[in-house]
């Protein structure tokens, strides 16, 4: 079972750090739902 | 043959009270918390145009400061005095914002923009006196309306006020009564990229020493959109800025990609002058307002004065090959394609060592890259960390897992292959393109071989793809080769070929 298994997850990506996606990509593995991610940028 | 870069053009504007009045930091607070206290705090953190004036980035971006002194004066300049203090530079200049109001309404050509007299009259020497300002230009400046009439035109008419020491001199009138793509907030959004590009232009123009009439082509890339309720995204910031700045046979177009269009750009230049359609073609970009201040709630919140003050524009002159000036190499590209993934490392890899493996070349053989050089001032107080060295860490750890770089020498690499950011936060200012005026004089000067330009987009911004984006390319010194006007060695050796043969056979006619 992993770690996130039952979580819903809110993802904020950023563009200069790591993308929305990829998080998501990550915490899919650990077992959350994702119910909402984007990528923002500050620069 | 490849084209090369014959001139380039940077300029800022200084626009302390369009950061109150027009970023989109600043207009939201208005409306989500109007009485917070970042907006009564906001003010007393502007700069004085002499301290823009006296800010290393500033100077390094207009060509005074070249990025290697920048670097010899550490990675802070918040708190230093730049020991040149002048507003015009080797690439273009430092304007301040009353005179680009001015520009402002030189650009419009709809009379949305209305100025107040005395505020006309105070500054309109300054334009007559500009030195890139022709008389058809300066001819275009109206001579104002009376106070009470854009008072009306902003308490009743919905128009966008202009502000200049906090006070109200003038407006962008709305084009239209209920069209909001002609609103008086997006014709104040794209006059001032347009009068920007505009001025970015007139100096790529004179630093490539060429006549205005020979530019055929002007690509802008900034990351606004002009048109109407039927056509948003219309177009052709280009061909309007070239009309302004004088360029009698230019047409020209606009291309996008968030802060990728510059970089994309420049590739699509390049390719129409080495095939020949156009000799001379000029890439230009004006500023954003909206990204006036962007950070500015960490700035005001770390005691730092706000930073994104100033409006970016650029242009790039790119020609046929004269043998002197550096190439664009169009054989090594970097692309971030739709299969590439938004993973840092994918990114870098499809935009630096994906390209460069295509060519037999290392990551270590390319001198200097240029990624995103937005100033650390701005991004690391902000979080956003410091932006191109993050960009060169993932470069060097790529090159260490191609095997092209010792894991030790890293530190070593980002020094000797990197660079200091002095460009603002203006999107697609920073990206990649401030260096290409840096870069075409240390090549000149025999000091650099070859640079690769990356730019690198948000496309997920506009909510229609996930995806992110990039292109980039090699800036290389000049082999030395001159464009032979179009017929080749080969051609006139087929000429010859044909000329004895017809030669031989009148002989043969004479035998008869």
């Amino acid at each position: 079972m992993g770690m996130l298994e039952g979580k819903k997850a809110i993802i904020i990506g950023d563009r200069d750090g790591i993308p929305g996606p990829a998080i998501a990509e990550c915490v899919k593995t650990a077992g959350a739902e994702v119910v909402f991610s984007s990528t923002e940028c500050f620069v | 043959m490849n084209s090369v870069v014959k001139g380039t053009g940077y300029i800022l504007v200084h626009t302390p009270d369009m950061v109150i009045h027009n970023g989109t930091t600043q207009t939201t607070e208005r409306v989500v918390n109007p009485e917070s206290e970042y907006l009564k705090e906001l003010p007393s953190h502007l700069r004085s145009f002499q301290d823009v004036l006296a800010y290393w980035p500033n100077q390094t971006y207009i060509g005074n400061v070249t990025p290697a002194q920048l670097a010899e004066q550490g990675t802070s300049w918040v708190d230093m005095k730049c020991s040149v203090t002048d507003r015009h530079g080797k690439y273009g200049e430092i304007m301040p914002q009353a005179e680009f109001l001015l520009l402002m309404q030189i650009c419009d050509c709809f009379d949305v923009v209305k100025l107040e007299k005395a505020f006309v009259a105070e500054h309109k020497a300054a334009i007559a006196e500009h030195p890139l300002f022709d008389e058809e230009m300066v001819g275009r400046l109206n001579e104002g309306v009376e106070i009470s009439e854009i008072e009306h035109l902003v308490n009743e008419e919905h128009a966008e006020g202009l502000y200049h020491n906090n006070k109200l001199v003038g407006c962008v009138k709305r084009a239209h009564d209920i069209d909001v793509n002609l609103s008086a907030h997006v014709m104040h959004e794209n006059l001032v990229s347009k009068a920007s590009s505009v001025l970015a232009l007139l100096h790529a123009v004179k630093n490539a020493g060429i006549d205005k009439s020979e530019v055929e082509y002007v690509i802008d890339c900034c990351e606004e959109a002009c048109g109407d309720m039927n056509q948003r995204g219309g177009g052709n910031f280009a061909k309007a800025a070239a009309e302004i700045a004088g360029l009698p046979n230019a047409t020209g177009s606009d291309t996008r990609g968030f802060c990728a269009g510059p970089a994309h750009a420049i590739v699509e230049a390049a390719s129409l002058v080495k095939a020949g359609t156009y000799k001379t073609v000029i890439v230009t970009a004006g500023g954003c307002t909206a990204k006036l201040g962007m950070n500015g709630k960490d700035h005001v919140k770390k005691g730092l004065p706000i930073l994104e003050d100033m409006l970016g524009g650029f242009a790039v002159v790119i020609s046929q090959n004269d043998g002197v000036n550096p190439e664009i190499d169009l054989s090594i590209l970097g692309r971030h394609t739709v299969g590439t993934g938004s993973a840092p490392q994918a990114v870098i890899g499809s935009l630096v060592a994906d390209p460069l493996a295509r060519a037999g070349l290392k990551i270590t053989d390319i001198d200097k890259y240029s990624p995103e050089m937005q100033n650390p001032d701005i991004t690391k107080p902000a979080g956003a960390g410091d932006v191109p060295l993050a960009n060169y860490k993932m470069i060097a750890a790529l090159a260490v897992k191609n095997g092209d770089l010792d894991k030790k020498a890293m530190p070593e690499f980002l020094t000797k292959h990197g660079l200091v950011g002095w460009a603002p936060t203006q999107g697609h200012i920073p990206s990649g393109v401030p260096f290409i005026g840096p870069a075409r004089d240390e090549m000149l000067a025999g000091e650099l071989n070859t640079a690769m330009i990356i730019g690198k987009g948000s496309l997920f911004l506009g909510r229609m793809t996930n995806l992110f984006d990039g292109v980039s390319f090699v800036i290389r010194k000049n082999s030395g080769e001159v464009e032979e006007g179009g017929v080749s060695t080969e051609k006139v050796k087929k000429l010859i070929a044909e000329s004895f043969r017809q030669f031989a056979a009148t002989l043969a006619v004479d035998d008869e």
